[in-house]
């Protein structure tokens, strides 16, 4: 009786948005007279980021600190139509929404702060530190607070912008399965190594290492805090889940978190990840999206590296220490293959 | 850890920005770690009733009679509510983008399909109250015979799980039950193979397990309008589910949520806010409804099982020139999103490889157990299981590094997909490549040196002749199986030198109902 060590991967892609498209959000820019921005959205922000997400996206298309900048969400009243928080769709279709309004916001500002220098509105740049300045003089200047001021009291414009994004509905061809079911694709490949105990059929995870390429990270700190939650999802998955433990037979169910088995602080392991970023043509600065994905390596790696560490396939989910050791006694014990 | 691997790709990025990029605190971080970002259940409003329902104890079984006598009479009991209260009492998820057919009652009619569908609702003073008015109800059940194996429900004489689908299946373009995929001939291709690999994999349901379970309070507003807070994942796609089945105008409602505690698809299904709404349209006070963790756990729809069957033909030198695939998605007794799914999964066939020929098979089907929903990878996560699982095995099979196995059949940029789409953008190689450095795995320098923009398309980019099944006239062939156990199909039709066209574009439904239906975006839908 012993404990093996086995290193198994599998690299996957994943489509960004709403399967065949035709999942539309929108988006609206305003500025109060301050030169603070809303964002306006009936988008939900699950826990993953989607208000700070959005809220850079527009930041950086604006050319102001993200300071002044802040996200609403989720008021039918209020915000404009979003299909919705799913699909890993938020980054790429949202952000895309915002993307434009923020564009159109954008014009109607450089217009009000050229009609305050006068000059032509295409000679300003912006700083991204709250300053609109003439191209090459950066004295010749003006704040986009005064220049908000300037809008709403003297000029009489609204700073604001519309934005929405829709990929166009494909349609499905019922003989072949012709479609176009995304506009871009998410990447990873991932390396699980876990231990394996020939006695309880018990794994435990050693550590695992990926690559994930999405196009752009726009936080990256929030990218590693999916990444890294969703790795512990597919470890759960792998091994842990199912409300169905002797499916398709539905008894023995569990009710709360005693009977539902996840892994705890001491079942996960270290995870070193590389992000790697493929700019989408259609993303929002070349932004495709984290969410689904990131899980999704995670099950297969792991029954490969069962097989690396005993000998036995784990074609079945999730895999409980009582199918790992009625695999091994099944084959006649642990037939540990080259170690990688 | 995370590191930023600037240096690939870099030709293609203008890493000159000013915010995106940057790791900036959340806009709600301050809020999340002192605990007072505000939630749906954080909204304590004067006079609140709650709502509980009474769930079947069984998985199939006729509703001979519902006796709410001494329920009514209950301590605190301000109204029960019933399947014939609710005015639009058939409604499915996905009838706002016009795909599929009215399938699923809010309350349970003349039968119940799943353990624990609901079958009367509870509005009283407290849920205690509201608890003990359930255990007053009394239901004459006549047990039905129940099917709960995926491939046991497509039998000759299996129970119907669900009228509307009498086979079962869910029916695809009128006339199919299940979703295809045809490119290539992959009988030509097993044919032509060195080694045949057919395997089948199986993933069991998954819970969405979130901290926050699915819930709402819905409440009288002024001038007729009820305001509705909630932890729907999609506001509007609840908001215009609720006028649909209460029947009334979409702006009806002020639908108010964003902040959630923890989604993963499991919140999208709009399972508290009719019922919330009802109550407080009958009582004209504000309802509470939201499901305990048990219910959550075995009532709330979770990630649906799914079973695959894999047969792969490919040559001693790594190439794989077949793939087979049929795929069963456990949709339980109602449709709610697994017909999305099978369509989702069917697009992603055969995984990230360029395979000339690849055949799929992939059904949505009709079980007594709790309806299944989105999750995290829906459509995508089990068949990923079972292709990556299947690629290790080949590898071994053929006495090839599992690494270079992977980037050998890689797609890159040019190569045709399956689905008829060219390949643009991928990455695949770069990340097996990258993996492998950070795992210390040895690859050879050739592998080193290959990329996803170097030698794609060409004959990688051609779609082989196509060998089609007739097409069936009128009624569903829903009961038939396919023929992938058996020898290639007997009648080939000429293959067709173009991709056939796409069929003709059904009228657009007339809105029946209050609610948005989106047509003029999704009019196209309903197949």
């Amino acid at each position: 009786m012993a404990k093996h060590r086995g290193r198994g991967i599998a690299s996957i892609n994943y489509p960004i948005g709403m399967n065949l498209g035709g999942d539309p959000s929108q988006a609206l820019v305003h500025s109060n007279p301050s030169g603070k921005f809303t964002v306006s959205l009936s988008s939900i922000d699950l826990g993953q980021g989607m208000k700070s997400v959005t809220r850079q996206i527009c930041a950086e298309t604006l050319g102001v600190p993200v300071e002044d900048v802040y996200v609403d969400t989720a008021d039918s009243d209020t915000g404009p139509h979003c299909m919705g928080s799913f699909a890993s769709r938020g980054t790429h279709r949202v952000g895309n929404a915002v993307m434009a309004a923020a564009k159109e916001a954008r014009g109607v500002m450089m217009e009000a702060a050229a009609e305050e220098l006068e000059v032509n509105a295409a000679d300003l740049e912006t700083d991204g530190r709250g300053t609109i300045h003439v191209k090459g003089a950066p004295h010749r200047s003006i704040s986009t607070k005064d220049v908000a001021i300037a809008a709403q009291f003297k000029q009489g414009k609204t700073i604001s912008g519309r934005g929405i994004f829709l990929v166009p509905l494909s349609e499905v061809n019922p003989e072949t399965g012709e479609m176009s079911p995304a506009t871009c694709y998410a990447h990873a490949c991932l390396v699980a190594e876990v231990e394996v105990d020939d006695e309880t059929g018990e794994v435990a995870m050693v550590r695992m290492d990926s690559a994930y390429e999405l196009g752009r990270a726009l936080n990256p700190r929030l990218v590693e805090q999916q990444l890294v939650g969703g790795a512990w999802m597919g470890i759960s998955h792998a091994l842990f889940e199912t409300p169905e433990p002797y499916y398709p037979d539905p008894a023995h169910g569990p009710r709360d978190f005693v009977e539902y088995l996840m892994p705890g602080p001491g079942d996960i392991c270290p995870h070193d990840i590389a992000v790697l970023e493929r700019p989408a043509a259609d993303g929002p600065f070349g932004a495709k999206g984290p969410g689904e994905m990131c899980a999704n390596p995670v099950l297969p790696a792991v029954a490969n590296a069962i097989f690396n560490a005993v000998g036995v396939r784990m074609d079945e989910l999730p895999i409980t220490p009582e199918k790992v050791l009625r695999a091994i006694k099944a084959q006649g014990g642990a037939r540990p293959q080259a170690r990688r | 850890m995370l590191e930023l691997r600037k240096d690939i790709f870099a030709d293609e990025r203008d890493d000159n920005l000013k915010e995106i990029g940057r790791g900036t605190q959340r806009q709600d971080m301050l809020g999340h770690v002192t605990g007072t970002s505000t939630y749906f259940d954080d909204h304590k409003l004067q006079g609140m009733l709650h709502l509980k329902v009474l769930r079947s104890p069984h998985a199939h079984a006729r509703l001979r009679r519902i006796d709410t006598m001494e329920a009514e009479r209950s301590a605190g009991v301000r109204r029960i509510i019933r399947g014939a209260d609710v005015p639009r009492n058939l409604n499915t998820l996905l009838s706002l983008i016009n795909f599929g057919k009215d399938d699923e009652p809010s309350l349970a009619v003349d039968k119940v399909r799943y353990k624990g569908e609901p079958i009367v609702a509870v509005v009283a003073d407290s849920p205690r109250e509201a608890y003990e008015a359930i255990a007053k109800v009394r239901v004459d059940y006549e047990p039905l015979p129940a099917v709960f194996d995926v491939e046991g429900a497509l039998k000759p004489g299996a129970p119907v799980v669900n009228e509307t689908y009498p086979k079962n299946t869910f029916v695809y373009h009128d006339v199919y039950d299940h979703q295809k995929l045809r490119f290539g001939d992959v009988e030509r291709g097993f044919a032509e193979a060195d080694h045949v690999l057919e395997q089948h994999y199986q993933m069991s349901p998954i819970e969405h397990a979130p901290t926050e379970t699915n819930g709402s309070i819905a409440a009288p507003d002024t001038n007729g309008r009820y305001v509705v807070y909630t932890s729907t994942q999609a506001l509007f796609f609840s908001l215009d589910t609720c006028a649909k089945i209460l029947d009334v105008p979409s702006n009806t409602f002020h639908f108010i949520g964003g902040t959630v505690g923890g989604g993963f698809g499991g919140k999208v299904d709009t399972l508290t806010e009719p019922l919330a709404i009802l109550g407080a349209m009958l009582t004209g006070r504000p309802v509470r409804y939201q499901l305990g963790r048990e219910e959550e756990m075995q009532f709330g729809s979770p990630r649906g099982a799914e079973r695959i069957y894999i047969k792969d033909g490919v040559m001693r030198d790594g190439r794989i020139v077949a793939r087979k695939i049929r795929a069963y998605f456990d949709s339980g007794a109602y449709t709610r999103l697994s017909s999305y799914a099978v369509v989702k999964c069917v697009a992603h066939l055969p995984g990230p490889y360029t395979i000339p020929n690849v055949h799929g098979d992939v059904y949505c089907v009709f079980t007594n157990r709790t309806p299944a929903t989105a999750m995290r990878g829906f459509g995508v996560t089990a068949m990923d299981f079972a292709l990556e699982c299947q690629m290790d095995k080949l590898a071994h099979l053929v006495g090839i590094d599992p690494m270079e196995f992977r980037i050998l059949n890689a797609y890159r940029d040019g190569d045709m997909k399956a689905h008829r789409r060219e390949a643009k953008n991928t990455a695949l190689i770069e990340c097996v490549q990258v993996a492998a450095e950070k795992a210390k795995w040895p690859l050879r320098e050739e592998m080193r040196r290959m990329s996803s923009r170097k030698d794609g398309g060409g004959s990688r980019a051609a779609v082989s002749p196509t060998p089609l099944e007739p097409a069936p006239q009128g009624a569903a062939v829903s009961q038939q199986r396919t023929t992938y156990d058996r020898a290639p199909p007997a009648t080939i039709q000429p293959p067709p030198p173009t991709p056939t066209p796409s069929p003709p574009r059904p009228p657009a439904p007339s809105p029946s109902h209050g609610a948005t239906r989106f047509s003029s975006v999704f009019g196209t839908r309903r197949r």
